[in-house]
């Protein structure tokens, strides 16, 4: 039992989902939680850790990282030990599962990236950026429309016979030639099939342009658990790809891993708040600064009435002094 | 009359300078913001590139403070930079606002325009005047950029976030602020001393990254979302690859002459890319690979969105980066990018960087590294 044991914990705070993952000193999981952020990250984080301590009450924390868009956020409320960007922890998660890994193509809720590695160094990166076609809360809106529950997408996908082509450039015109393409009669199996080969192909234009992709091919976040967006994959690059286990944490687990390296290298204690913090209140404020004509929007996260992070100015005015860190909330690899 | 002219990094300073020697009061803009480019982007067409929106903004912010006419440069060549000046000129006219717009074509375009233009706008001066308002604003010019480059080297080892760009905000401010080119010599020479003073961290693991592009995303702050800070304070030295005082003197000073400009540098681009395509695209690729020779780690391009000249080099890029082992970012900014999308970005690059070199260092010497520990064997 890992009661007693020391545990890494990795939080991936994403657009869509929040994601927890304990790691013990193999690098195994023994625990991942994934709940839905709903746009309020920090009660999100708060019941993730309240889960993880009804789960193990007596389990310690080695050290803890935080990822994803509300990186910072979630750093700030736990006491992160290391707050990472989001394409740094899926390669270091993939490389960790398949250490020859030398293309990981991430789809999540909001964006999609792809990550080139060369014998376990990340060469190059690419992520969305004029269009969020082909993400999963476009597939999650259209299972929707198409009144499919989003977990049997994939499998139905799989059982077309003759794929229909569907325009991908653009999620609204997509979303208008499939309501073309039910009205000529069409089934719903080659339509999913076709929405998963449109929106492959616009993956490929956005993100995957000029990239060298070369086999073994990981294909992780959310979107990987549809079949069909994996077998349009395949087919598109006309070479296997394989789904992690734990595909929809890889962000979490690489930050674990990333935390679990850096409190190691440092020899530091974690600055883990504890689970304690699940029931604490945070309060988190805005304001625009007038000093100059800028006009940031600095963001206050405070407990309990004192001060514990604060961010959003382009000067160092409103910087937090932190005990234990040089350099706070620097990202850097060092 | 009230003259302004657009932002463009700290050339705010030397403009200044131009316009009062020849005898002007200038209005110079407010400093770019959000509402600055919201202003613009409301006027200018939708597939114009960045710059010109935020060009937009500087004028009519600056008309809200007073100012009469516009000083805007011209161009020649397939970037779309030359038509910036007409066709911002239309839009003014377009949505009723009187601003009296002088265009400067350059001299390439023909002398007797270019010496017409000049005459008329110091018409209220003497030839003295005119040559000691030309000399103290090329010294202002060419102080801004000893300034940052210096706190480009000194932000990536400071030990207080924030030091440098506070040292450097204020030796800008004395260089505006200098009326001789003693008092110019000397705010450069207080600024020198106190980068020096910033209190640094040495043991830090810098990187050397290049940055490359078009000129007024690379040298507008506000455009390239504090990409040079941002990177600074991650530990980067970034070895800005476009001035603005270099710019006048190969595009403007030499190339009137036809004296071929820095050939050196451009005969790296040859293998990928034989002639100019407009703007700094032939530059983007000859810096790139001159980059690499010199060892820096890696090379962060960037230009707006729609930037043709730039795109014609982005499509190069991957095969110098390849050749030369030297990784490449290319950020591609307008009125839609998000600054949350861009650092992520840029902490990524820093990373993959980190590891390249850790990589890099491993494999050519066979021994671990640093004789410490490695951080990420796993990544």
């Amino acid at each position: 039992m890992p009661d007693q044991e020391s545990l890494c914990l990795g939080i991936d705070v994403g657009s869509v989902s929040t994601n927890l993952v304990l790691i013990d000193d193999h690098h195994n999981i023994v625990y991942k939680k994934y709940l839905r952020t709903q746009g309020q990250p920090i009660p999100v984080v708060q019941e993730g850790l309240a889960s993880i301590e009804k789960t193990y009450p007596k389990m310690k924390i080695q050290a803890v990282g935080t990822t994803g868009s509300g990186r910072q956020l979630a750093g700030a409320i736990v006491g992160a030990d290391v707050v990472k960007n989001e394409i740094t922890a899926h390669a270091v998660a993939a490389c960790c599962f398949q250490p020859d890994v030398q293309t990981v193509i991430e789809i999540g809720g909001q964006d999609s990236k792809i990550i080139i590695l060369r014998e376990g160094v990340v060469t190059d990166f690419a992520m969305n950026t004029v269009c969020a076609a082909g993400t999963g809360s476009f597939l999650d809106q259209q299972a929707a429309r198409l009144g499919i529950p989003i977990e049997d997408f994939g499998e139905i996908a799989l059982r077309s016979q003759n794929t229909v082509r569907i325009a991908g450039r653009c999620t609204v015109f997509a979303e208008s030639d499939m309501i073309h393409k039910q009205q000529v009669g069409h089934s719903m199996a080659d339509i999913l099939a076709g929405l998963c080969g449109a929106m492959v192909r616009n993956y490929m234009n956005n993100v995957g342009k000029g990239k060298q992709i070369r086999p073994p091919v990981l294909f992780q976040g959310g979107v990987a658990a549809n079949l069909g967006m994996r077998k349009a994959l395949e087919e598109e690059l006309n070479c296997p790809v394989v789904v992690p286990p734990a595909f929809d944490v890889m962000g979490a687990l690489g930050a674990a891993l990333i935390a679990k390296e850096q409190v190691e290298y440092s020899n530091q204690l974690t600055r883990f708040r504890g689970f304690g913090v699940s029931e604490r209140s945070f309060q988190v404020d805005t304001f625009i600064c007038s000093h100059c004509a800028n006009h940031c929007e600095i963001v206050n996260i405070s407990i309990e009435q004192e001060l514990v992070a604060r961010w959003g100015a382009r000067c160092g005015r409103w910087n937090v002094k932190e005990k234990n860190s040089k350099y706070p909330h620097s990202d850097s690899a060092s | 009359m009230k003259i302004t002219f657009p932002h463009m990094g700290t050339a705010y300073i030397p403009f200044r300078a131009l316009i009062q020697g020849v005898g002007y009061h200038a209005v110079v803009p407010p400093r770019c913001t959000q509402k600055t480019l919201a202003l613009g982007t409301r006027h200018a067409p939708e597939s114009a590139c960045l710059p010109l929106k935020i060009n937009i903004g500087n004028y009519l912010e600056a008309q809200q403070q007073g100012a009469e006419g516009i000083l805007m440069a011209g161009g020649i060549g397939p970037c779309r930079f030359g038509f910036y000046g007409t066709v911002q000129k239309e839009i003014l006219q377009d949505i009723g606002i009187a601003l009296e717009m002088l265009i400067i074509e350059p001299p390439q375009q023909g002398w007797s325009a270019f010496i017409n233009q000049l005459s008329y706008l110091t018409r209220k001066v003497t030839k003295g005047e005119i040559a000691q308002t030309l000399a103290l604003t090329w010294a202002k010019f060419t102080a801004c950029d000893r300034l940052e480059k210096e706190s480009l080297k000194t932000r990536a080892y400071e030990a207080t976030l924030g030091d440098t760009s506070r040292v450097l905000h204020h030796s800008l401010e004395l260089v505006d602020q200098a009326s001789s080119l003693q008092m110019v010599r000397q705010a450069v020479r207080t600024g020198l001393t106190s980068f020096k003073a910033v209190a640094k961290d040495l043991d830090r693991e810098v990187l050397t990254v290049g940055v490359v592009g078009e000129i007024y995303t690379l040298l507008e702050p506000f455009a390239n979302f504090y990409l040079e800070e941002r990177l600074g304070e991650l530990g980067v030295i970034v070895q800005r690859q476009v001035w603005f005082s270099e710019w006048i003197l190969h595009h403007i000073v030499l190339s009137a002459f036809k004296k071929r400009r820095n050939g050196n540098l451009l005969r790296l681009a040859k293998p990928y890319l034989t002639h100019f395509v407009g703007g700094h695209g032939l530059e983007t690729v000859a810096h790139t690979a001159a980059m690499a020779k010199t060892g820096a780690d890696g090379i962060i391009h960037i230009l707006p969105f729609t930037c043709m000249p730039e795109i014609v080099a982005q499509s190069i890029l991957p095969e110098v980066s390849r050749d030369y082992q030297i990784p490449v970012l290319t950020l591609v900014v307008d009125e839609h990018s998000a600054e949350a999308g861009i650092h992520t970005r840029l902490e990524a690059f820093v990373d993959l960087l980190h590891n390249h070199k850790r990589a890099f260092q491993k494999a050519s010497k066979g021994v671990e590294t640093f004789g410490k520990k490695e951080m990420y064997p796993i990544a």
